[in-house]
């Protein structure tokens, strides 16, 4: 049994400290950044790995100009798709492991904003240098000026995607043993989609289609993923620190 | 007030604590005692709201809470084991974005001035990896100086510290308890606090 305090003080009163959804979203954003700049080298591999992958292509199959331009687009894609897969399994497990994590989740900013803010910087350093290099890389193949142009705004389009679903998958497998090869099976299949429209783009271009109907599903999915996957990845990060 | 009612947890299948009720008033802290593995920190997770207990209930100001309750994220300052530092930025920068997560913004002259009280002022630029285990343990303690949170849950804050950093510990305590703070403090070594202000509890 425990004695009563003798001095019995008045609560501290009660203090609101900013909770708004903008300002975890900033937090998070900024904070990415700032590391992801002080780690440079790390960037740059995964730069490098991106260009390294699609440059292998040529050289293990065919150097024969039309076959090449009819396979770009889709080996640009699956590159992408590997890189933004290169980092995932650091985006949580490193704040997981310092206790960042667990601060982020007992911030006053909703845990979906401070994930949200998360994912754009991973989208600003890995999906965002696979746009702006996919025009050069699409010319080592020989894709014509116009096919080469929708290839780059489907990327634009559909690289967020894969930083969004990658996130969830990245939150699920945290704190697994192995979490990084389960990470991508999960991922790579929820990614399909996304390779397909974001591929067949460039098919629908050569087929006189227009690339308005991809384009729109890829944006579609993104409005989806955008309100989706915060929510998914924070709930994912919750469970995996109770 | 925080008041923990017929809380329960366990472990996979060992029951590690149940039927533990305690109240901390403002102004009090609440020693938490025992052995290693007897669920100090399962305690202190529960009611920094980071877990769900396996039986009984949080309340604070008067109000069941459940986990990452709003309530509790804007009044809880929880020191866990882990030291939540980015070995990549500085002591200054590290201090400033956690502050910044709990909400609050804080002045250069403030920052100044905690990163003084912990005696780290000529480490303030320096990256946080090349601190020591008790210089990120004193890094944590600013980051309470400056919180505004009426609730401490503090996890072996004394770990690593040197008999001044205790000292600050204590100080730190005291203060927060004067300005009618609460605190919950799962420790090993017993600060000795004036024992107005303090109480036990032991986990056996």
């Amino acid at each position: 049994m425990m004695a009563e305090p003798v001095v019995a003080l008045r609560e501290m009163p009660a203090h609101t400290p900013d909770s708004g959804a903008w300002s975890g979203v900033r937090w998070a954003l900024a904070r990415d950044l700032k590391l992801a700049l002080r780690s440079r080298a790390e960037l740059g591999v995964q730069v490098l790995f991106y260009v390294i992958v699609v440059s292998l292509f040529p050289l293990a199959s065919t150097p024969e100009k039309n076959q090449l331009a009819l396979m770009g687009p889709g080996v640009l894609w699956v590159a992408a798709l590997l890189a933004s897969l290169l980092s995932l399994p650091r985006l949580f497990a490193s704040d997981y492991a310092d206790g960042t994590l667990e601060q982020m989740a007992l911030s006053p900013y909703p845990l979906s904003a401070l994930v949200s803010g998360k994912m754009i910087a991973h989208w600003l350093t890995t999906g965002l240098p696979v746009v702006v290099l996919a025009p050069l890389l699409g010319l080592q193949y020989g894709i014509d000026g116009e096919a080469l142009a929708a290839l780059t705004v489907a990327l634009l389009v559909g690289t967020p995607i894969l930083s969004l679903l990658g996130a969830i998958g990245a939150a699920l497998t945290l704190g697994l043993r192995g979490g990084g090869s389960l990470l991508a099976l999960l991922v790579l299949p929820l990614c399909v989609p996304v390779l397909i429209f974001g591929a067949g783009t460039v098919d629908a271009v050569h087929a006189g289609l227009g690339v308005a109907a991809n384009l729109s599903l890829l944006g579609a999915g993104l409005l989806v993923a955008i309100v989706g996957a915060p929510l998914a990845a924070s709930a994912a990060v919750r469970i995996a620190l109770d | 007030m925080l008041e923990a009612i017929e809380l329960a947890a366990r472990r996979g299948s060992s029951r590690l604590f149940s039927s533990l009720s305690f109240s901390v008033e403002p102004g009090c802290a609440l020693f938490v005692t025992g052995a290693n593995g007897t669920g100090k920190t399962t305690l202190l997770r529960i009611l920094a709201g980071l877990g769900a207990p396996s039986g009984g209930k949080v309340r604070w100001r008067g109000v069941d809470v459940a986990p990452f309750a709003q309530s509790l994220r804007d009044d809880v300052a929880y020191g866990g084991h882990l030291p939540a530092l980015k070995d990549e930025l500085t002591a200054e920068e590290n201090l400033v974005l956690l502050v910044a997560l709990t909400g609050e913004t804080v002045d250069s002259a403030r920052l100044r001035d905690a990163l003084a009280s912990v005696s780290l002022e000529r480490q303030a630029r320096l990256p946080a990896r090349a601190l020591s285990q008790g210089q990120r343990r004193r890094l944590g303690l600013a980051r309470l100086a400056l919180s505004r949170r009426p609730l401490w849950l503090l996890d072996e804050p004394a770990t690593a510290l040197d008999t001044a950093g205790i000292a600050l510990l204590k100080r730190l305590i005291t203060g927060h308890l004067e300005h009618g703070g609460s605190a919950l403090v799962a420790t090993h070594q017993a600060l000795e606090l004036p024992a107005a202000h303090s109480r036990a509890l032991s986990l056996s």
